[in-house]
């Protein structure tokens, strides 16, 4: 029987190593999957490189995460916001690497890498500082880039809701990066608000079919960031 | 040399909204050109996109009526309108990517005469860099607009011949709406085609940093300046 299900967001991220790569869904906090985060500090991975749209607010999440030293790189479009001190203490004190990608480009990369595309060319960046280092090449009269996928060892995603075969539903905007991380994470980890039986989701309405997924855990009221942030939360 | 007083920001985005076609699909960046949104003539409908996932985009919810998981690319909290979608990254940037949206209005730290944008990093040493989908928006929709104030607030023109901040992309703008005058990028550099109310086209020369061509026609509309 097909059952993806695991107990707590614990055994959800049990695996990952030093040094692994670890996509997380998410633009600012819309389908952070702060639990999954929370439970990553808890176990202490270190050296990873996280590939995630932005890098953390405040001192919970994905900054919490930056702020115990696990994360050696970040590939990202945009690690400036008002709360987001805790990456740009740790790059300017040169402890953590950053890469930065226009988001388009990013999304498109990682795309690639779950559909198996190693490689593709985009006008974006073009002509720009963000080029160094690429090979360009020249196509119906534009300058290109060369982009390389990206894929992970693991993808941490949060989805509104879940059966146990992994198929998935997300809430509006907190669907962003999800399902393309979920097809390019060797190991794709959902936390859902809520988990139903097969059959209960209309096939017609799944985003994310589960054969991205590999494990689902249930987590019922996932706290928010800004909330989190406003009352000056911090984690652990 | 301080700036002359021409129009006020929203002003400025009401002018530029008198441009955009019914049916358009349209992606509004951070700042003055999210005023737009509030100027578009009752006439005509236009579709809002941001690039974290919605078409469709509505107005700031009310007082305790936002959810955190509805936001725009400001991380702003938004509403859906009646017709609206949800998606993902890769299918909103093939959006933007795929020439599929009409016009893309952006903000500016300097335009240049070939049409050349600068708007994401000053190139300050120490600064984080932080990009966006500003590179993607320029290189792949149909149309650019920029909207801006016409020079820095110490008075530095932000239209110049050749940019000196890091480029966002290169001969990527159409037109540049400022509180001095309209703008269009043409094969011949800077090009003129109105003046705001109460200013000389001397005036808004004397504050640009590269030649300005006159493409002025004799018609010029007399409501730029309206409230």
């Amino acid at each position: 029987m097909i059952d993806k299900q695991v107990i707590g967001p614990g055994e959800a991220v049990g695996g990952i190593a030093d040094g692994d790569t670890v996509m997380i869904g998410g633009f600012g906090e819309a389908g952070s999957p702060i639990e999954l985060i929370h439970a990553l500090i808890d176990q202490g991975a270190t050296g990873l490189t996280v590939i995630s749209n932005n890098a953390g607010n405040g001192e919970v999440g994905l900054a919490a995460l930056i702020r115990a030293g696990q994360v050696a790189k970040m590939i990202c479009s945009f690690p400036r916001s008002s709360n987001s001190t805790m990456f740009q203490e740790m790059h300017r004190s040169g402890r953590i690497e950053l890469e930065l990608v226009p988001q388009g480009t990013l999304a498109e990369r990682i795309r690639a890498g779950g559909a198996g595309i190693p490689a593709f060319y985009t006008p974006t960046a073009a002509q720009t500082d963000l080029a160094a280092g690429k090979e360009q090449r020249q196509f119906n009269g534009r300058p290109c880039l060369l982009e390389h996928a990206l894929v992970a060892d693991w993808s941490l995603i949060r989805a509104r809701t879940a059966d146990r075969h992994g198929n998935l539903l997300y809430n509006m905007t907190a669907r962003n990066f999800s399902p393309v991380m979920a097809m390019a994470g060797r190991t794709t980890v959902v936390q859902a608000s809520s988990v139903v039986e097969p059959g209960a989701l209309d096939p017609e309405t799944v985003v994310t079919p589960g054969i991205f997924v590999d494990r689902v855990v249930h987590v019922a009221n996932p706290q928010h960031e800004s909330e989190l942030v406003a009352s000056g939360a911090r984690y652990p | 040399m301080n700036t002359p007083v021409g129009l006020s920001r929203e002003q400025i985005a009401r002018r530029a909204a008198r441009d955009i076609a019914d049916g358009s699909y349209v992606n509004l960046g951070i700042g003055m050109p999210e005023l737009i949104a509030g100027f578009i003539p009752p006439d005509r409908q236009i579709v809002l996109h941001t690039e974290n996932g919605l078409l469709g985009m509505g107005p700031a919810p009310g007082p305790g009526g936002g959810n955190p998981e509805l936001i725009n690319a400001g991380k702003k909290q938004v509403t859906v309108l009646p017709g609206g979608s949800f998606f993902h990254q890769a299918d909103s940037f093939a959006m933007i990517r795929g020439g599929h949206l009409d016009l893309s209005v952006l903000g500016a730290l300097e335009v240049a005469a070939n049409g050349d944008l600068a708007n994401w990093s000053t190139g300050r040493p120490g600064a984080i860099p932080a990009v966006g989908g500003a590179m993607d928006l320029v290189s792949g929709v149909k149309a650019v607009y920029v909207i801006t104030r016409h020079c820095t607030r110490d008075g530095t023109p932000k239209l110049v011949e050749r940019c000196s901040y890091p480029l966002t992309g290169a001969g990527v703008v159409n037109r540049i709406y400022t509180d001095l005058a309209v703008i269009d990028v043409t094969a011949d550099g800077f090009g003129v085609t109105e003046v705001s109310p109460g200013i000389s086209l001397a005036e808004v020369a004397a504050h640009t940093a590269a030649p300005l061509l006159d493409r002025r026609s004799s018609a010029i509309p007399s409501s730029a300046a309206a409230p």
